[in-house]
């Protein structure tokens, strides 16, 4: 069957699927299982309304509870296996993991990531959307600077290559090189220690748009009086910048900045297509790929290691949202 | 603030200026692929794609093949090289001048144009800068003597790139794979987490609270944990790598941001229409079909196309739920699997692979723009 067909009728199958559900199992509920008529129709109407939310929310619970929710536990349980699955070894993955040089280096150079990318997209993101603000072309600047939002990281990283290659004929850092008189062409991803900076440059690239999309609203919002009270006691537009404006919005700064971080603990794609985690490059997430396929227990014991790096992050995000709720 | 005192109208140049060099520094890569894709082969080898609108200097080996003629007793070959049978199509319709010719493949442009050079054979050729040569023998002249010539190649634009990506390297069966796993996966989640996003902003029951910071925590779990366990429930289950199984996959790990972003955009909307829907005596059904839904829309078109770009974008997921080999592949898969091994150092082949994969994404990138940023507002800014 041709993939496409497959698709449609999956399309079909999915959506009537879902509609078909929620509306007779609604029905079902309010007809079959407790009808509004009769002797108890009032305590009938409640006890259907008291299970409707449920009736609602079963099939996105349920999604969520099979495909992420269990694989958190049974990623637990698998990274206690060996490569097998058979045999029991306790933590024997991830003391393998530890005492192996390249899991160390992986390990470091996404500390480095998280560090310095999402330092670097908020930055660029609050510097651009602050000089935008008021231009009159800004809407088409910001535009432009949010485009590789769109564009897969594989493409990014193909478009990079352009940048980087060893060919001066082809990558323009060379290329300005040979102009300024150099010899001969080096390939930028090579240079140990900093062509880690040359591919988290590309993850900055693309999230810079984010940071700026939600800064920039961000500064809109802060309150004109604040901004011309400053003026009239004489701050210089700098003042302006970071005495008022940059801690009137030290909430939205701290929300993108988190965001960043979480993206840039999976992003495997980048070093992948790059250099394949070679020359020093290696990352947590393509570091797991190495092992997806050929061995499930230490594949398993390092996600389940981003998962333990990512964590204080996510009960950061569910305090700050049960505070919202109240 | 143009009108507030303190306003200088240098700094507001100086803002002009750096904007445009940001924006120039951020389109740079791109617009370089883009050239790049629309380039002979010979000319990206020879050239920056930042000259691209300028002659290449390129450089040709032939056969001094005209007629020869004998004239007292030398022997001559008079002709043009540039209608030289090897070299002919190139040069059809375009302009060229030579710099410099050669008679060894070694030094192609051992001499300037119009410089009288001799052969190993005691024969001597010039080559003028319109192409004309004469070669000169006192011996009869047997084979057409080798020429290599370094010429000024007016720029050159094809499709053909285009051309072979899409027949040669199968990009096209790609595409529509691509195309197969994202509709579907962009559709099916919308619909489960609408339902959900309205029982958790206007139902009550005991536990919401509970329910909304767990989809929170949700938001952040990587999907590197989900891999494993889940690529062996699929093979027990006899779905194994499949579309069923991306589909699936997808439509999971979409729901977290799905059911928060349209929840925290249901929660907004006014109560008073709701209530006095039920105090007409409409059902939570009709309430969510014919009112929730509709208004909903721009929460829903963010979503959707969030998720459209993420499952388009998507290379972990495919690699891990698709099978490896064969026809299923999709885009990104391709292209890093597949091009960047057989055709690495075919940059024109590489470029045009990524344009026609960020293709889609772009168009609906700058069409539904405005959707886009309002999704990103409402998940972020709260």
């Amino acid at each position: 069957m041709s993939p496409i067909i497959q698709g449609i009728i999956t399309i079909i199958i999915g959506v009537g699927g879902c509609v078909g559900y929620f509306y007779f199992a609604n029905l079902f509920l309010d007809k079959v299982l407790f009808p509004a008529r009769g002797e108890n129709a009032g305590r009938n109407i409640n006890r259907a309304n008291m299970i409707r939310p449920w009736v609602f929310l079963f099939p996105a619970m349920f999604a969520l509870g099979l495909y992420l929710m269990y694989p958190v536990v049974g990623s637990f349980f698998r990274s206690l296996y060996d490569r097998s699955g058979d045999e029991f070894v306790g933590l024997g993955n991830y003391a393998r993991l530890f005492n192996n040089p390249d899991f160390r280096q992986a390990f470091f150079n996404n500390i480095l990531w998280a560090l310095f990318v999402p330092a670097g997209a908020t930055f660029l993101g609050l510097v651009i959307a602050q000089l935008t603000d008021r231009l009159r072309w800004g809407n088409i600047a910001k535009s432009l600077v949010f485009m590789p939002m769109a564009i897969s990281f594989v493409g990014a990283s193909l478009i990079w290559r352009f940048v980087y290659a060893q060919d001066g004929d082809i990558g323009i850092i060379n290329a300005i090189r040979f102009y300024f008189g150099a010899e001969e062409g080096i390939d930028p991803l090579q240079i140990p220690f900093w062509n880690n900076f040359l591919l988290m440059i590309i993850l900055i690239w693309i999230q810079t748009g984010f940071a700026m999309v939600i800064l920039s609203a961000a500064l809109r919002g802060i309150p004109e009086e604040t901004i011309e009270a400053a003026i009239i006691d004489g701050a210089n537009p700098f003042q302006v910048f970071f005495k008022i404006k940059v801690p009137q919005i030290m909430g939205t700064i701290v929300v993108v900045w988190t965001t960043i971080t979480i993206l840039v603990l999976k992003v495997f794609d980048i070093v992948y297509t790059m250099t394949g985690g070679n020359f020093g490059t290696e990352i947590l997430p393509s570091f797991m790929m190495d092992f997806m396929f050929r061995d499930d227990g230490q594949a398993t014991a390092v996600a389940f290691v981003i998962m333990l790096v990512v964590l204080p992050v996510m009960i950061w995000n569910i305090a700050q949202a049960r505070k919202e709720m109240r | 603030m143009d009108n507030i005192a303190g306003q200088k109208s240098s700094l507001s140049l100086v803002t002009n200026i750096a904007v445009l060099l940001i924006v120039i520094a951020w389109l740079i890569p791109t617009v370089g692929l883009f050239v790049s894709s629309f380039r002979d082969r010979d000319q990206i080898a020879a050239s920056g794609w930042w000259v691209a609108p300028f002659s290449v200097e390129l450089t040709y080996r032939t056969r001094a093949d005209a007629v020869p003629t004998e004239q007292g007793n030398l022997f001559v070959i008079e002709g043009n090289i540039f209608e030289s049978e090897e070299v002919r199509d190139s040069f059809e319709g375009g302009e060229s001048s030579i710099a410099a010719f050669g008679l060894r493949g070694r030094e192609p442009g051992a001499f300037e144009a119009g410089v009288e050079a001799e052969n190993r054979d005691g024969g001597t050729i010039v080559v003028n800068a319109d192409g004309t040569y004469v070669y000169t023998s006192p011996e009869p002249i047997d084979d057409a003597p080798r020429v290599y010539f370094v010429a000024d190649t007016p720029p050159e634009f094809t499709l053909d790139n285009y051309r072979t990506v899409l027949t040669a390297d199968n990009m096209d069966r790609a595409f529509i794979n691509t195309l197969t796993v994202t509709i579907p996966a962009t559709i099916i989640p919308i619909l489960i987490a609408a339902f959900a996003a309205y029982a958790l902003a206007w139902m009550d029951f005991p536990g919401r609270g509970l329910l909304i910071a767990t989809v929170v925590g949700l938001l952040v779990v990587p999907l590197q944990l989900a891999l494993v366990p889940l690529l062996n429930l699929h093979n027990q289950l006899g779905i194994g790598q499949s579309f069923v199984g991306i589909w699936l996959a997808h439509t999971g790990f979409g729901l977290p941001l799905a059911i928060y972003l349209l929840r925290n955009y249901m929660v907004g909307l006014p109560r008073d229409i709701i209530e006095s829907a039920k105090v007409d005596g409409a059902t939570d059904f009709q309430i969510f079909t014919k009112i929730i839904l509709p208004l909903s829309f721009p929460a829903l078109a963010s979503f959707a196309i969030f998720q459209f770009l993420w499952t388009w974008n998507d290379l972990l997921v495919a690699k891990v739920f698709l099978p490896s080999a064969g026809d299923a592949a999709v885009m990104t898969v391709k292209i890093a699997d597949d091009l960047l091994g057989s055709r690495g150092g075919d940059w024109g082949i590489l470029a045009t692979a990524a344009f026609v994969s960020i293709a889609v994404p772009l168009l609906v990138f700058f069409t539904m723009q405005r959707y886009l940023v309002r999704g990103l507002l409402a998940g972020s800014v709260k």
